[in-house]
């Protein structure tokens, strides 16, 4: 019981070690285990696509020296696991001679941008949504109209951003069908920039967030109806505390528990983007990145994205491991 | 802690029944499902004095429990209150509404939930459910103020002042209910209501928690009424007992009395069913053959499993009347 003690900290940090180690170890084993050399494949195919490569030796010098392969798989793995420590991703097979690294570094800003905000507004307003359905005290209009609220969840986002670009970029001409900013406007914390951000932001984060406010609202509504019959709900009003202090305190409280283990996992695969989403909008995030490595077999494109994405998960869930204890009394810094 | 379990009754003058502090009258509590409505409290009435304790008895199913929700104006829907006046202080609780109730709540009556498991918010520490009582009645109170007002309550029940910021979670069973009652009595309350209150407790920690509850009682003088099936309890806690028959009160009577010469034929069996280690008895209380409670049979509610069973008692539902000095039963064999 108690605090946060450097023993709990180091286990959880060494646990946090150990999975990016292993997703690593994954990412470095499924390539190999394809049949192919995938160096030789890939300059092939450019030199059916272009006919001559400029520098195609020095090409084939830095894929063989990235790849190792040459050297045994004992000498590979080390220089990979190196290279992956020092966050150096090597140079992107499809648009050489860009560098991975500088390739999400561009798209990843983008990303946690549209995702981070889409994600906590869907989270607040889905969790409201689902509290309030369940909640024995909603008005009857609300409680009949909030249902309607969700209809859009059963659409795939996808589809719902089609239908977005045409009604509201086509159509209305209210906002860009697609892009994240104009080219006019100079990149940086300048008002017009951040007014250009929002304004081509709008319509993809309204697609993710009607479509996934759904998923938290009836999470969040099958929690409070099991909370509701919990015996110190019934004490909180024999207490006579005020409808909105028990709504919050003892209703919304309890129940956002589970719902914050699942924002956290969330939040952690936000760094792979919505791939559907940003290829509809021609967004210019992680998701696109994707994308476009997949179609250009750019393995290690992929390769830094999946990485970036294990880490994500991974850290975000080392940092509800830290947390969780201040949210949730009941679990101490003790066990595990 | 000094109050010992064998208490006596009637010992003290103030239970004669001069002044009634709640006054139940006609109380009828209808369940509405799809095949007619569930009478879970039918036409209950009933009073109880200044610091006393009247303890509720029945089966499971009889309605102590909804009779005691309805009280505290808890019942939940499909449930609702169909007829009949709850007075406290001069107020109808059957009839009063949102802010009024609030305001009711907790100053006048409080509840001490049934079991220990559940009934205090586990993401939150014991001084500050307590205090959201106090400061939701009484409004915001100094830090310094409201701290020494909870740990001297917490005292009150022989809880330590580390209570104070500990969770639920961090507390025993016995420890938890203790602090309910710390809870129940922060505000003074006309009546406490104690549901099942030792239910989910081992014996030992049952006499202490039984032992709380009869020293609050006799240090603050409030009133409370305790719901339970435990005989053994109810005969040690109560000054008197009101024995409850699906949904019908059937004998209210001070407790050495209906002990010792119950007079319903139900009271007669639940008595006898109390296990006793000197001798081996068969169960006469048997399960089933209960009524539809959507659809009583006209007369007497107990007729299908009275040994007694008459004519009249399937057509004329028998009165309370009072047999013996505050004994009352509904029965139709001392007529």
């Amino acid at each position: 019981m108690g605090g946060l003690t450097p023993k709990y900290v180091l286990r959880r940090l060494g646990m946090w070690i150990l999975t990016i180690w292993l997703g690593a170890t994954i990412i470095f084993i499924i390539p190999r285990l394809a049949p192919g050399d995938p160096v030789s494949s890939m300059v092939s195919r450019m030199l059916n696509q272009a006919g001559y490569v400029e520098n195609a030796g020095q090409m084939i010098e830095a894929w063989r020296a990235r790849f190792g392969l040459d050297g045994p798989w004992y000498t590979q793995y080390f220089n990979y696991l190196r290279s992956v420590l020092t966050f150096d991703l090597g140079f992107s097979l499809a648009s050489f001679p860009s560098r991975v690294d500088d390739m999400v570094l561009q798209a990843l800003p983008w990303t946690l941008g549209l995702l981070t905000i889409s994600t906590l507004i869907s989270f607040v307003m889905g969790n409201l949504i689902g509290a309030l359905m369940a909640w024995r005290r909603t008005p009857g209009w609300a409680r009949n109209l909030l249902p309607f609220s969700l209809t859009f969840t059963s659409i795939p986002f996808f589809m719902l951003g089609i239908l977005l670009i045409y009604v509201f970029a086509f159509g209305l001409r209210w906002f860009p069908p697609s892009g994240a900013y104009n080219s006019t406007n100079t990149i940086g914390w300048n008002w017009p920039f951040i007014k250009d951000v929002i304004y081509f932001g709008t319509l993809p984060a309204f697609s993710i967030v009607v479509t996934s406010m759904g998923f938290w609202a009836l999470g969040m509504r099958g929690m409070m109806i099991t909370n509701d019959g919990e015996d110190y709900m019934i004490l909180a009003e024999a207490k006579g505390l005020p409808p909105s202090r028990v709504f919050w305190s003892y209703g919304m409280r309890n129940s956002i528990l589970p719902q914050i283990t699942a924002l956290a996992l969330n939040l952690g695969a936000i760094a792979g983007g919505a791939t559907l989403v940003e290829y509809i909008f021609a967004y210019p995030g992680m998701g696109y990145l994707l994308y476009l490595g997949i179609v250009t077999n750019d393995y290690t494109l992929i390769q830094g994205i999946v990485f970036l994405l294990i880490m994500g998960t991974a850290t975000a869930v080392l940092i509800l491991d830290l947390l969780y204890p201040l949210i949730d009394p009941r679990i101490t810094y003790g066990k595990g | 802690m000094t109050v010992s379990m064998t208490h006596t009754v009637g010992s003290d003058g103030a239970k004669n029944g001069s002044d009634v502090v709640l006054d139940v009258r006609n109380l009828k509590v209808y369940y509405a499902t799809p095949t007619g409505n569930v009478r879970a409290v039918d036409d209950v009435s009933f009073q109880v004095y200044d610091s006393e304790i009247v303890g509720l008895v029945g089966e499971s199913g009889c309605g102590k429990t909804t009779t005691a929700m309805a009280i505290l104006r808890l019942v939940q829907p499909p449930g609702r209150i169909t007829g009949g006046q709850i007075l406290l202080d001069g107020i109808d609780l059957a009839t009063i509404q949102g802010a009024d109730l609030r305001d009711v709540r907790w100053n006048k009556m409080a509840l001490i939930p049934q079991g220990a498991m559940n009934s205090l918010n586990p993401v939150m520490r014991i001084h500050k459910q307590i205090a959201d009582a106090i400061q939701t009645h009484e409004g915001r109170k100094p830090a310094k103020e409201l701290k020494e007002r909870i740990i001297n309550l917490l005292a009150t029940v022989g809880l330590p002042s580390r209570v104070y910021s500990m969770y639920p979670h961090e507390l025993s069973g016995g420890m938890k209910q203790r602090a309910c009652i710390a809870m129940a009595i922060a505000l003074h309350p006309a009546i406490v209501i104690a549901d099942e209150p030792t239910s989910a407790l081992d014996v030992v920690v049952q006499r202490v928690v039984g032992e709380t509850l009869l020293d609050v009682k006799e240090r603050l003088g409030v009133s409370m009424i305790v719901i339970g099936h435990d005989m053994g309890l109810m005969a040690q806690l109560v000054d008197r007992l009101a024995v409850m028959y699906a949904g019908r009160m059937v004998e209210i009577s001070p407790v050495e009395t209906v002990f010792d010469e119950p007079l319903h034929p139900y009271t007669q069996l639940l008595i006898e069913s109390i296990p006793s280690i000197k001798e081996r008895k068969p169960l006469k209380l048997t399960e089933g053959l209960t009524h539809d409670l959507r659809n009583p049979p006209p007369g007497c509610i107990f007729q299908l499993r009275c040994p007694h069973v008459t004519d009249i008692c399937r057509e004329v539902n028998p009165p309370m009347r009072e047999l013996r000095t505050r004994h009352f039963v509904a029965c139709h064999l001392y007529e």
